[in-house]
């Protein structure tokens, strides 16, 4: 099961070492962690994407919240949140292709960012799952590079962490 | 404007710290200069892991953080077994290592390694200061995140530029750390809910752990338990905190430990854990626990409940204070055939305290020893044989027993008992080893004799490594190897070499004289027991 958890953290240096060190010497799996600036410059969000069970997800939460840098730790439910990766994709083509590419990118609502003759650069920003199928769909032709910033959340309505 | 080292000294100076252990080097050397004109005594080490075993026994004894200091480099990464025993035991350090200077970190230039990175898994806290006017700050923050909430070891690393730069010194403000506020109450509805199961249980047990003694609170613990007749049972790090011959307490507990504890453990229907980590050598399989025993957790580190064993009730708190808390609550216990069962029980337990063909039988000695120390004696077991022996047999009245429980870090027992004497010196200090631990540390002899402490030492002289030797036993189809001792000096002559007075016994019929001797010496002395290098651990 995949949990998403937020955590908000010092930003200072040394921080995110201390918090990936901890996953790795517990053995935690995890699939995806965004880190990135919020409103307040002295706080940083760090988004995890964790494959585990409850007690898995529990372990983390309580190890995060242990952390002295970690100011506060939310597990999000799936079903409350807004979820958002970005993704871009090098796609190498032939003429001929370049059409089909185009249509999959128009119908998934991506974006062609960077073009030359050989490639093309696909942008999009989604939920994950619509990620992994513009990947998916893609993947028929000559994926080159593929780049993602791995999942950020926030909750839907007033709620925050 | 004064220096970052000058700095350091009065903010050291402003938090009481009054011994500081350690060994200097090039890039601690302008803290040194300056930490020779203050009155916080230095004691020199002769290896740097030991001045983190004896800021540990240090701690432990005066009950607040004890303090280290080496150099870069090989100086600091001598000093990470200490920090990691530490960590695992729960142990206030703060340890203050000197780095290269700052504009050369990353460029791997001589003695420089990075600690802070090294050190991270075992410790609660780490600093890198990268300028002075940060030193008042962080070693007021260092002290506070090493006393408060579960203790453990904090790093400052303080490159040698730092320690010469010159700044406007004042003293930091209150610490305010928001990502850091340790619980202390315990929440008023668990309270009541542990009431409840108490007075619903019959047959309850306390399993009492190191983070008892964090909290200063073994006279709550026996107030507790003799209030509601309760059985206890220790881990290794909580051996003491009931008296260890009180009529509730039933020993310890675990792989190495007493058969009525464990028994007490399985057949139990509430299981109380007190500042206990349920680690793998106390609760060799939580299935040892009873299907039915329901389990309170008492920790002040949530991290722990629930962590290796599923608890009904978590209570986040000092344990101290949620003892009190518990008792003021006025839980009410009826049926008191399960205690006078286990009491008989223990009264019929058979000590295996017959004399041996050779050598000394080292379990009737450690109780002997312990019967003819003060009440208040502080006893300090290695890592091995010997710290089974200890652990079983010895007789903590008021005073405390320290080992490495966690770590099982050999070489630990004489620079804890240095660290122990050096705290309190009205105390009499006993550290128990083995031969093999004792080469872990005997070059602290040398600290032992240009500071004048007067430790006994006590070494349980087998020529094995007799732990390892019994796992190759039972385990590796009687493979003995490289657990010969051949080669080893003769242990008496060492201490002589040293000035430290000392003799070997290999018969119980000498034992009490030579304690006695002991015991009469007014400096440190060295007691070699020989031991049958077939003598079995339990």
């Amino acid at each position: 099961m995949k949990h998403t958890i937020s955590v908000l953290v010092e930003n200072k240096a040394g921080v995110l070492s201390r918090i990936s060190g901890l996953f790795a010497r517990r053995g935690f799996n995890i699939d995806s962690l965004a880190v990135g600036t919020t409103e307040d410059k002295n706080i940083s969000r760090i988004t995890l994407l964790v494959d585990g069970d409850d007690y898995i997800a529990e372990q983390v939460t309580k190890q995060l919240n242990k952390q002295i840098d970690v100011i506060k730790v939310r597990k999000l439910d799936r079903d409350e949140i807004t979820r958002r990766e970005l993704v871009l994709v090098k796609v190498k083509m032939s003429v001929a292709q370049r059409g089909e590419i185009i249509d999959i990118v128009k119908i998934m609502q991506g974006e062609i960012v960077d073009i030359s003759h050989t490639t093309l650069t696909v942008e999009m920003s989604d939920k994950p799952e619509k990620i992994d199928l513009l990947v998916e769909l893609l993947s028929h032709y000559n994926i080159v590079e593929v780049a993602r910033t791995g999942t950020i959340a926030l909750q839907k309505g007033a709620e925050i962490v | 404007m004064i220096t970052g080292a000058e700095a350091i000294v009065r903010c050291l100076e402003n938090e009481g710290v009054e011994i500081i252990f350690g060994y200097p080097g090039a890039t601690i050397a302008p803290l040194y200069d300056k930490l020779s004109k203050s009155n916080i005594r230095h004691i020199l080490v002769r290896h740097e892991q030991h001045a983190g075993h004896e800021a540990s026994g240090y701690a432990r004894i005066k009950k607040k953080p004890g303090v280290c200091m080496t150099t870069s480099g090989p100086g600091a990464t001598n000093l990470i077994t200490a920090l990691a025993t530490a960590y695992m035991d729960s142990v206030p350090l703060v340890a203050i290592t000197g780095q290269v200077s700052s504009e050369l970190l990353g460029r791997d230039v001589f003695q420089e390694a990075d600690i802070t990175g090294a050190a991270e898994p075992f410790t609660k806290y780490s600093y890198l200061v990268k300028n002075a006017e940060d030193l008042p700050r962080i070693i007021k923050e260092a002290f506070h995140i090493a006393s408060t909430g579960r203790p453990g070891p904090v790093l400052i690393d303080i490159p040698v530029n730092v320690q010469q730069q010159r700044f406007d010194f004042a003293f930091a403000g209150e610490v305010n750390l928001r990502g850091y506020k340790p619980t202390i109450k315990g929440h008023t509805g668990q309270i009541k809910r542990v009431c409840k199961a108490i007075n619903n249980a019959e047959r309850p047990v306390i399993c009492v752990g190191g983070g008892i003694f964090a909290a200063d609170g073994q006279g709550e613990l026996q107030r507790f338990a003799e209030m509601l007749n309760i059985p206890v049972v220790s881990t290794m790090m909580g051996i003491g905190a009931v008296p260890t011959q009180h009529s509730l307490n039933m020993g310890m507990l675990g792989m190495h430990g007493k058969s009525i504890a464990n028994q007490a453990i399985t057949d139990s229907d509430l299981l109380i854990i007190v500042g206990a980590r349920v680690s793998d050598r106390a609760v060799l399989l939580p299935a040892n626990v009873g299907k039915n025993t329901k389990i309170v957790h008492i920790d002040i580190d949530p991290t722990e409940i629930g962590k290796n064993l599923s608890t009904l009730i978590p209570v986040v708190g000092d344990a101290k204070e949620i003892l009190i808390q518990i008792m003021e609550a006025e839980p009410d216990r009826k049926s008191e055939d399960w205690t006078d069962l286990l009491k008989a029980k223990k009264d019929k337990l058979e000590l295996d305290y017959a004399p041996r063909r050779s050598g000394i039988n080292p379990k009737a000695f450690v109780n002997l020893l312990s019967k003819s120390l003060p009440d208040d004696h502080i006893y300090c077991a290695d890592v091995g044989q010997n710290q089974i022996w200890s652990a079983a047999n010895c007789e903590v009245r008021t005073g405390r027993f320290l080992t490495s429980g966690g770590m099982g870090t050999m070489g630990y027992s004489l620079p804890a008992a240095i660290g122990a004497k050096i705290a309190d010196p009205e105390k009499t200090v006993v550290a128990v080893c083995g031969d093999g631990s004792f080469q872990m540390h005997m070059m602290e002899l040398a600290t032992i004799c240009q500071h004048g402490v007067d430790v006994k030492i006590v070494v349980m002289k087998n020529n094995k490594l007799g732990l390892v030797k019994e796992i190759q036993k039972k385990s590796y189809k009687n493979n003995e190897c490289a657990v010969d001792l051949t080669g080893s000096p003769d242990l008496v002559s060492i201490a002589r070499a040293y000035g430290i007075p000392g003799q070997r016994i290999d018969s119980m019929d000498s034992a009490d004289g030579a304690i006695a001797e002991m015991l009469s010496c007014k400096c440190a002395y060295l007691l070699e027991c020989v031991v049958d290098e077939n003598e079995s651990s339990i």
